[in-house]
């Protein structure tokens, strides 16, 4: 009850103050969409929202300390982590990972990888693009008989971590060898920092394989294979493919959304998406308030950008399940801007 | 009057001590909180550390190995490059060039030292990798690369130096030297070189604790692949561009803990590089007065 009061209490103080300011930090992956957004936002409401792309794990650090406003993470917090930091967690944007190559003559979406296929190629057992094992999968491509070079991470990433989580499932071996985890022991191949070094050292160097958020293969026009879904059904790394992975995520609300989206199912969903997380101080209500905002505003307006950036809006059901899980958690004062 | 003059002097002179204080606050400040960060994974690992090759952050298993072999290696191509150009350079610039070419050249050099270390990175990821690409094969990306990109990168450090000290050499002693009948290539070999000696061993250190430490642009044509290379082509990483790589996404205090033991590592090597070059230029130093009594 009290809470209440002290919300009410300050909601009516706020609009004597336009022009809040908001800081965030976290993961790098989502960054262009929240600055993005950030923007539109601070055109309609003038609040500053200012968004450091650190990385999730400085996020999930400066959260935790209480340093910053929200945290921002490409990896989810279980329950555990949540409660021991007293934290809130939510989706706020999908991106999908694709695997992108540079093979002489061989354009965007011709070749076909399966989800085995990539994980030996990563495991370096497949070392070269005439193997039988490719060749059977693509019957009609001239696939030259040059040594495979990967390109990876070398940088811890929630992009990794969400590639390697796809691998996992996909391949024992690498369960046991590798695991999942934002940064490895890679096998074999070269490490570039950050998804634009992985985009340049796919550019450049040929007869190379690498894995990328998509709205960087988008931007530098890289060739993107075709994998399988979790049936084995061959998918093509488009946006409706991505979106239709996103329509069949299972998200509960009373785990904080802790949900990998890698492999859903679904004849059409991509197998390689995630979702990106912001956190949220449990104590801190006042500023919460601001951040839902901040994001409410995103959700209602900013799908467009996001799927300019490359990125996948959440679909409308999960939003109205964050709407609800806001209103759980006492901030359901969602129309501050108005 | 006299008071007031005395009451500056000493100011200035508490002034100067306290920089001079202050300096040495940080460094060991650093240094103790290296020991501090990096404490949890001397205590987890020990020497081990040292001598393990595995580094898998999601199985909190890490080794130094790769990052400090890579580092030393990268560094000594780098030396085996830089030095004898280096040195050509300087002594070419301080003997042998004509007036009209020695300004040019030498701003030209002086003004590599001021490119930003991204740049030679970037340089070397579009230009030198793919060239390395065709002539060695692999991808371009290793040791090897890394070493030329920093050959480059120290060259301006020690030609700089080393034509300085070449300069000090007293006219009268080459003219007496010339006088006797000595060739140029004589002067050069036995009259300046052993002068300038000191000179040219300090640049020498000096540029291999630059080569050592550099960050950005070892981390753009390394490859950073934890592991401990069959050949120089192959990918590799170093003990700054793993801390540039990997710093911003630690997630347990092990992880944390190893990196920083990493810098410690660094930082010590640092020292004792330096340690090294102050130890030979005081022993120079005690010689010549010597001699000189």
């Amino acid at each position: 009850m009290l809470k209440k009061i002290v919300v009410t209490a300050f909601l009516g103080s706020l609009s004597l103050f336009a022009g809040e300011k908001l800081t965030g930090a976290g993961a790098t992956f989502p960054a262009p969409v929240y600055y993005d957004w950030a923007y539109n936002y601070k055109k309609a409401t003038s609040h500053k929202v200012n968004y450091q792309s650190i990385g999730s794990g400085g996020g999930i650090e400066q959260i935790s300390k209480r340093t910053v406003d929200f945290g921002a993470s490409d990896e989810p917090l279980d329950m555990a982590k949540l409660d021991k930091e007293k934290l809130l967690q939510f989706p706020a944007v999908i991106g999908s990972i694709v695997i992108v190559h540079n093979i002489d003559g061989i354009k965007d979406e011709e070749l076909k990888l399966s989800n085995s296929n990539i994980a030996d190629i990563f495991l370096g057992k497949i070392t070269k693009w005439n193997d039988p094992k490719i060749l059977a999968d693509n019957p009609k491509l001239n696939l030259p008989d040059e040594k495979i070079t990967v390109v990876r991470r070398s940088d811890g990433s929630g992009t990794t971590y969400n590639f390697s989580y796809f691998l996992s499932a996909v391949s024992s071996e690498w369960k046991s060898k590798v695991g999942t985890g934002k940064s490895l022991d890679w096998p074999i191949g070269i490490g570039g920092k950050g998804n634009e070094g992985v985009t340049n050292f796919v550019k450049q160097t040929p007869n190379s394989v690498g894995y990328v958020e998509n709205a960087y293969k988008l931007s530098n026009k890289l060739s993107g294979a075709t994998i399988q879904t979790a049936s084995g059904k061959w998918v093509t790394a488009r946006e409706e493919n991505f979106k239709s992975a996103a329509a069949n995520a299972n998200w509960d609300s009373n785990n904080h959304f802790y949900q990998i989206l890698a492999l859903q199912k679904g004849d059409t969903s991509y197998p390689i998406v995630a979702a990106t997380f912001i956190l949220l101080p449990r104590e801190k209500v006042e500023t919460n308030l601001l951040v839902v905002d901040f994001y409410n505003y995103s959700f209602e307006n900013g799908d467009q950008s996001a799927s300019k950036l490359g990125y996948v809006p959440l679909p409308t059901e999960t939003k109205n399940l964050i709407k609800s899980y806001w209103k759980q958690n006492n901030l359901t004062q969602n129309n501050l801007t108005k | 009057m006299h008071n007031r003059y005395s009451l500056k002097e000493m100011f200035f002179e508490h002034l100067t001590r306290f920089s001079a204080i202050l300096v040495l606050f940080f460094l060991s400040a650093i240094f103790i909180v290296l020991i501090i960060k990096a404490y949890p994974a001397i205590h987890h690992f020990g020497f081990s550390f040292i001598t393990e090759q595995k580094w898998a952050p999601n199985f909190e298993l890490f080794g130094g190995l790769p990052a400090i072999y890579g580092s030393f290696i990268s560094t000594l191509i780098a030396m085996l490059f830089a030095i004898p150009v280096a040195i050509g350079i300087a002594i070419f610039l301080s003997e042998i060039a004509p007036k009209s070419l020695k300004s040019p050249i030498g701003v030209s050099i002086e003004l590599l030292a001021a490119i930003p270390s991204v740049v030679y990175g970037m340089w070397g990821l579009f230009y030198l990798a793919p060239f390395m690409r065709d002539v060695f094969g692999g991808n371009g990306l290793g040791l090897f690369t890394a070493g030329l990109i920093l050959a480059i990168m120290i060259l301006p450090f020690i030609s700089a130096i080393t034509r300085d000290a070449l300069n000090t050499t007293p006219k009268i002693l080459k003219e007496s030297a010339y006088a006797l009948g000595a060739t140029q290539w004589d002067v050069i070999k036995d009259i300046m070189i052993p002068y300038a000696k000191a000179g040219i061993v300090g640049s020498v250190i000096l540029a291999l604790g630059r080569a050592f430490g550099e960050t950005m642009a070892v981390t753009f044509v390394m490859g950073n692949a934890h592991q401990i290379p069959s050949s120089i082509f192959e990918p590799a990483t170093s003990i700054p561009s793993t801390l540039a790589n990997e710093f911003s996404e630690v997630d347990s205090e092990l992880y944390l803990s190893s990196l920083y033991l990493l810098a410690l590592i660094l930082f010590i090597i640092s020292f004792i590089i330096i340690a090294f070059a102050k130890f030979y230029f005081l022993k120079n130093r005690v010689k010549r007065k010597k001699r000189l009594v």
